[in-house]
This record gives C-alpha cells, structure tokens and sequence, in this order.
C-alpha cells in the first residue's frame, strides 16, 4: 500500500487496537487522527475518539483511559507536545502505558511548521520511552511495537515516537501492512490488572497523592529500573516483529556497515536513509565509511553503540537539535560514552533539508579534521549562512 | 504484588487524625435534616457517616472543621460552633 | 532504475494526487516509488510543486529533489518560466500540456493537451479543467514502465462509478496522445 508516514501510523494505530484516540489537531500532524477519526467513524475500528478542546487534555484522557484498562493512542508536534508537557511527565512518572506519534517540528518563534528535533528532544526526562522512524514502514512498525513495550510487565512505561515533519510525515510510500489476526498474536489485549495504576470501583485506590520526601526516592528508582529491563524488552519486541512481519527490524539502534569503518556518522530520522546513501557513495570512492542510526533515544543505549563503535577513530555526529548552552543532544550524550573523537554537527535545524551530498560533506569533513589533529572541541553549525 | 508506583487504598484514618486540625465544630441539628445527603457527598474527610438506619452524623476523630458541609446544606441545619 | 520527477502546476490542481497515482502505478509494476508532497501551505491558483521518486530498489532517502529527470508541467503558462527547467538533468524530459509545441530545444519534449483531453471528458469543476489524471496517462508513458491496466486500478481505486470511468478515459487518452 501507498501511505504517507502519518497514514502509516494511523493503520498501525488501527492494527494495534488502540481503544480509545484523544488528540487535537496541530500541522503537520492533523492527517494521523483525521484518519483515525474517519476509520472509528466508519466502523473499521473500534475505538472511541475523544474530541478534546487541547494537547493538555488530550494526554490526561489518555492517562485516564489507561487507568480504566483502555488502550490509549495521541499523536501531536512541536507547540503541541510543549502545551501537552505536564501530562506528558505525569503519564510517563505515573508509568500509564500510553503511545504517542510526535511530529517533530520547529518550536517558535519566529513561526514553522518545518522539521527539527527539538521538540520531541525537549520531553527527554519525562519517563517516556523515545524512539524515530526513519520511513513510513518503521512508523507503521513501531505504532504496534510501542504498545508492546509499553504494556510490557517488564516495562509499563509509555512510548513516543517521531516522525520528520514532512519528509517522513507526508512523504507517501510503499508499506506492507500485516493481517490483523498476525497482529492480534503479537499484541494480545491489555489486561488491566497488570497495570501500575487500574481503576477498579470494587478495588478504590488514590492516584497522585501527596508523596513525602521519606519516600519518593524509592518510586523514581522503580522507573529507573524499568527502563534498564526497557533496552531488552526493545530489542526483543523488534526480534519478534521481524518473525512475524518478515523483514528486520531496529530496536535500539542501527548498525550499517559499521564493522571494518574508519568513519561513522551517526544520526537518526527521516534523512538516515540519505546518510545511508552517503556511506555507500563514500564506499563506492574507497572511504570506509558507516552509519549508526538511533533509533531508540531513551533509554539511550550508549554502552551498546560502545560497542558497536568504540573503536572507530573518527565519529561524526548530526543532531537536528539543539539544547542552547550545551550543544546539539544526541552528539553530546554519545560523545559521553566514547572516547576517540566525536565531531559533533549541527545541521537541519528549521527543516533546512540535508542531501546526500550534505552527508557527505559532513562525514569528509570530519575525516579531515581528524586529519589535521583538530580536535573535537568546537561543533560545526553545517551550512550556516551570514545573516543579513 | 509490590506497588509499581505510589497510590494508596482507601482506608479510615488514611490522612491521619485530621479531627486534631479543627477550630470550629460542625453541629448538625438531627430533627431538622431531611437526609439529602449533600453533607455526605462533599464532605473532604468522608467524616459523616450515613447508618444502616438512614441516620447520618458526623465524625469528630476526622472532621477537620472546614465548613463546607454547612456551606452546602440546603436545609442550613449545620452551624459551626467554636471549639472550646 | 532510478528516475525523480518533478511537478508543476497550481495549488489545487491536483499535482500531489497525480504524484501519488504515478508512484501506485510503478507499484503495481513491482516498482518502488514515492511522492514527496509540498512543503507547507498549498495555496490555491498559487504555482506549487510536488515530485516523485521511481525505483527498482527500495528508496531510502528523504531529501528533496533538485535535479530531476523529468519535469512535468500541468499549466500551460508555466512552459517559459525559469523554475521549472531549474536542476532539470542534461538530457532529461519535459512533459508539458499545452495545445501546440513550445519552442524547447535544450530537453527532450513531450506535449500532451491534457486540458483538452479533460474538457472532452467532463473533468471540469468550478470551471477549471482537472488534468491531473491526464497527466498520470502522460508521466507513465513517459516512464515507460507502467501498463494500461495499471493506470485503470489506480484511477478506480480513486474514484468510483461515472467519474472514474471518465477520469480512467482521459488517462488513457492521455497515454496514447502524448508525443
Ligand atoms: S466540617 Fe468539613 S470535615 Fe467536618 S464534617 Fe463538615 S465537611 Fe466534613
Ligand atoms: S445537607 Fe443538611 S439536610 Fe442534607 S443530609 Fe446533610 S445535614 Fe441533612
């Protein structure tokens, strides 16, 4: 089937079950839970759609679903996700197994609706578990796979996952959608009683009550738990995906041709497919070149990326985000765990696109700063222009 | 099972002895009541209690004095009362 | 294969839907395609542009298109403006609608009158012709890779009954027409 990334999360959403969608509409979302709206209407799914009068009250109907038992589905961007923050910490601090698809877009000012990671970057410390698509078949994937790791025993923690604003979100592409009854053995139904938090009015409990400080150690260090258990349960949910959907799938983290490299780019997103290209064109010239493509953010899986690359010389990292005062996120927490040199670019940011050529210029650039002993110091703002 | 995050049961005295905060005392006029239940419904300590007999009164240990059962009857037949 | 198209036409006539059918139709040939929209607000009468990706492998990339291998123009007045031949490949193809054939030496030319082809077929609403089934008719011969049948699913699966039918013969027409 044909389907832009956001109609590809909306049948995911639909292939999972979700039983109840809450959302308000923001560009370049709006597509997601229009479709949504239109399949619940229609029939084909069976769900209820909760119209909402804002992002803040979307999230709390979703948390209040999961307390009764409901699988429960939104999908928001940029000023969106910042309005919707509050609930988004209580959802993921108060462990309600929620998913989420977050078009990544500029926050303003000054206005845009364009790509830029910040935003989904900016909710890193909520509890949630944080992943990217890189093309409109992942995002179908990981719209059912969000929900088995969330409602994971191991887990019960909630998902988000981003989609490039446009490149990904309305770019439209071949995805292989499953039959439904292959889903159903996947993800069988939600069993309210395992959750952290279930209404029951035979069992009255209060939720979000007041916590002293002799004790609200004990429960953040639960959480901080579920998300070391968080990076396996992962990796087995996309194992178990590839089995049943017949192709490989990425649970933490991408390797491409990372094995005998001398460089590595690492970036994750929509233009990871056009870092890919890069490498085989940079290979094709005889520069041994590889990618890593994140694709779970949190838990961040550093130690393994270590792993993977501890030994290459020269990494080039490519952030389309940036905290201010400390740098472009996904370089600087990398650069954390390894100890050659991270080049760390900064590039995209506003939804400046980023070509093949961009990436190569990128992963050459790196290779020659190494070359001439530079250092790692200073990040590069990638085609910065002089402002007038 | 151990407690995945922090929610508490509901169970009497949960709040401690919040009857200990009160400076003035709600005083219910029982013949006068006409079994609303208003009282009942928003009171913030569950401190008054409706009998199997369809009595209602209220409990001292827990009824912190904060009025609202007198705001909200529509009878006005409890006044608040200052302790000692 | 590897084959990027470019689109020029007018917010509302429909460039991103013929994108889309385009790419369904190299599917339907066990080809990989995909459309990449406009970027932002699509005004209506506005010139916008919407391009396509077509491929024997799987498609990666998600950047932009900026010299592609065919452009194609669904309005006519657009034939002379610099934009639309801007990046276009040395030795790429234009395939543009108009009556007669605009005087281009430097691409190969394909001309097709799709306003007309919609006109003869009814495909007009608020008074505009809606070329952008004829157009898919015309970028698929182009291509060379998509069949009739194809064509018919894709526009069936769009649109059903009367209108279908119509739109399903202004396509055809159109693939046959263009030369
Ligand atoms: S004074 Fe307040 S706490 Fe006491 S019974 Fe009335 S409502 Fe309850
Ligand atoms: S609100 Fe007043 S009338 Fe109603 S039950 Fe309470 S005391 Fe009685």
């Amino acid at each position: 089937m044909i389907l832009t990334g956001n109609h590809a999360v909306s049948y995911g959403v639909k292939a999972a079950r979700a039983e109840v969608v809450a959302a308000y509409p923001i560009t370049p979302q709006t597509q997601i839970i229009e479709k949504l709206a239109e399949l619940i209407a229609k029939g084909e799914m069976n769900a209820r759609y909760i119209r909402v009068e804002s992002e803040h009250s979307a999230m709390t109907a979703c948390i209040s679903a999961e307390a009764c038992g409901a699988r429960a589905f939104t999908a928001t961007s940029s000023h969106g996700l910042a309005y919707m923050s509050e609930m988004v910490f209580w959802a993921g601090l108060g462990r309600f197994p929620v998913t989420m698809a977050v078009v990544t877009r500029t926050l303003a000012p000054p206005w845009s609706i364009w790509n830029e990671h910040t935003d989904i970057l900016a909710q890193r410390d909520s509890g949630w578990i944080m992943m990217m698509c890189e093309s409109a078949q992942e995002a179908y994937d990981t719209a059912i796979q969000a929900f088995r790791i969330a409602e994971d025993e191991r887990v019960l923690q909630p998902v988000m996952y981003g989609l490039d604003s446009f490149s990904l979100s309305h770019t439209a592409e071949n995805v292989d959608l499953l039959d439904q009854g292959v889903v159903d053995g996947y993800l069988p139904r939600l069993d309210p009683s395992k959750l952290p938090v279930y209404i029951d009015p035979d069992r009255p409990i209060t939720f979000g009550n007041l916590l002293g400080p002799d004790r609200m150690m004990e429960f953040r260090h639960l959480i901080k738990e579920a998300f070391d258990r968080a990076e396996r349960v992962i990796d087995e949910a996309a194992a178990e995906y590839s089995k049943i959907a017949g192709r490989p799938q990425t649970g933490l983290f991408e390797n491409y041709r990372c094995s005998d490299a001398e460089v590595v780019a690492v970036a994750t997103g929509a233009s990871s497919g056009d870092v890919k290209d890069a490498v085989d064109g940079l290979r094709d010239k005889g520069v041994k070149a590889g990618m890593i493509r994140l694709k779970t953010i949190r838990p961040f899986p550093g130690e393994e990326i270590k792993e993977a690359i501890g030994g290459v010389k020269v990494v080039a990292t490519i952030d389309r985000d940036y905290s201010f005062g400390f740098g472009g996120i996904l370089g600087r927490e990398l650069s954390a765990y390894l100890s050659g040199d991270v080049f760390r670019y900064i590039a995209g940011l506003g939804g400046r696109d980023l070509t093949i050529e961009d990436f190569e210029g990128i992963i050459n650039g790196a290779l020659q700063r190494a070359e001439e002993g530079k250092g790692d110091a200073e990040e590069v703002w990638w085609g910065l222009k002089e402002v007038e | 099972m151990k407690a995945k995050v922090a929610i508490s049961k509901a169970s009497e005295g949960a709040s401690g002895m919040t009857g200990m905060w009160r400076i003035k005392r709600p005083v219910m006029d029982e013949g006068k009541c006409n079994k609303c239940l208003m009282c009942w419904l928003y009171c913030p300590e569950a401190a008054i209690v409706r009998g199997k007999d369809g009595r209602i009164w209220i409990t001292y240990e827990y009824c912190k004095g904060c009025g609202i059962c007198s705001e909200v009857c529509p009878t006005k037949v409890i006044k608040m009362v200052k302790e000692v | 294969m590897f084959v990027e198209i470019r689109l020029h036409g007018r917010g509302g006539q429909g460039i991103v839907t013929a994108a889309e059918m385009v790419i369904e139709a190299v599917t339907l040939q066990d080809y990989y395609g995909q459309s990449i929209p406009i970027f932002g607000a699509e005004r209506r009468g506005a010139p916008v542009t919407s391009s396509a990706r077509v491929s024997d492998r799987p498609i990666r990339r998600h950047s932009q298109i900026y010299n592609p291998d065919i452009v194609a123009i669904f309005d006519p007045l657009f034939v002379y403006r610099q934009e639309v031949m801007a990046g276009l490949k040395e030795g790429g193809s234009i395939i543009v609608n108009h009556k007669q054939r605009p005087d281009i030496q430097k691409f190969k030319l394909f001309v097709v009158d799709a306003t007309r082809i919609a006109m003869e077929n009814g495909l007009v609403v608020a008074g505009w012709a809606v070329v952008n089934t004829a157009m898919l008719g015309a970028i698929s011969k182009i291509l060379g890779i998509v069949s009739k049948e194809s064509l018919e699913k894709v526009v069936r699966k769009r649109w059903g009954g009367d209108l279908g039918e119509r739109n399903i013969r202004a396509t055809l027409q159109a693939f046959e027409e263009v030369s």
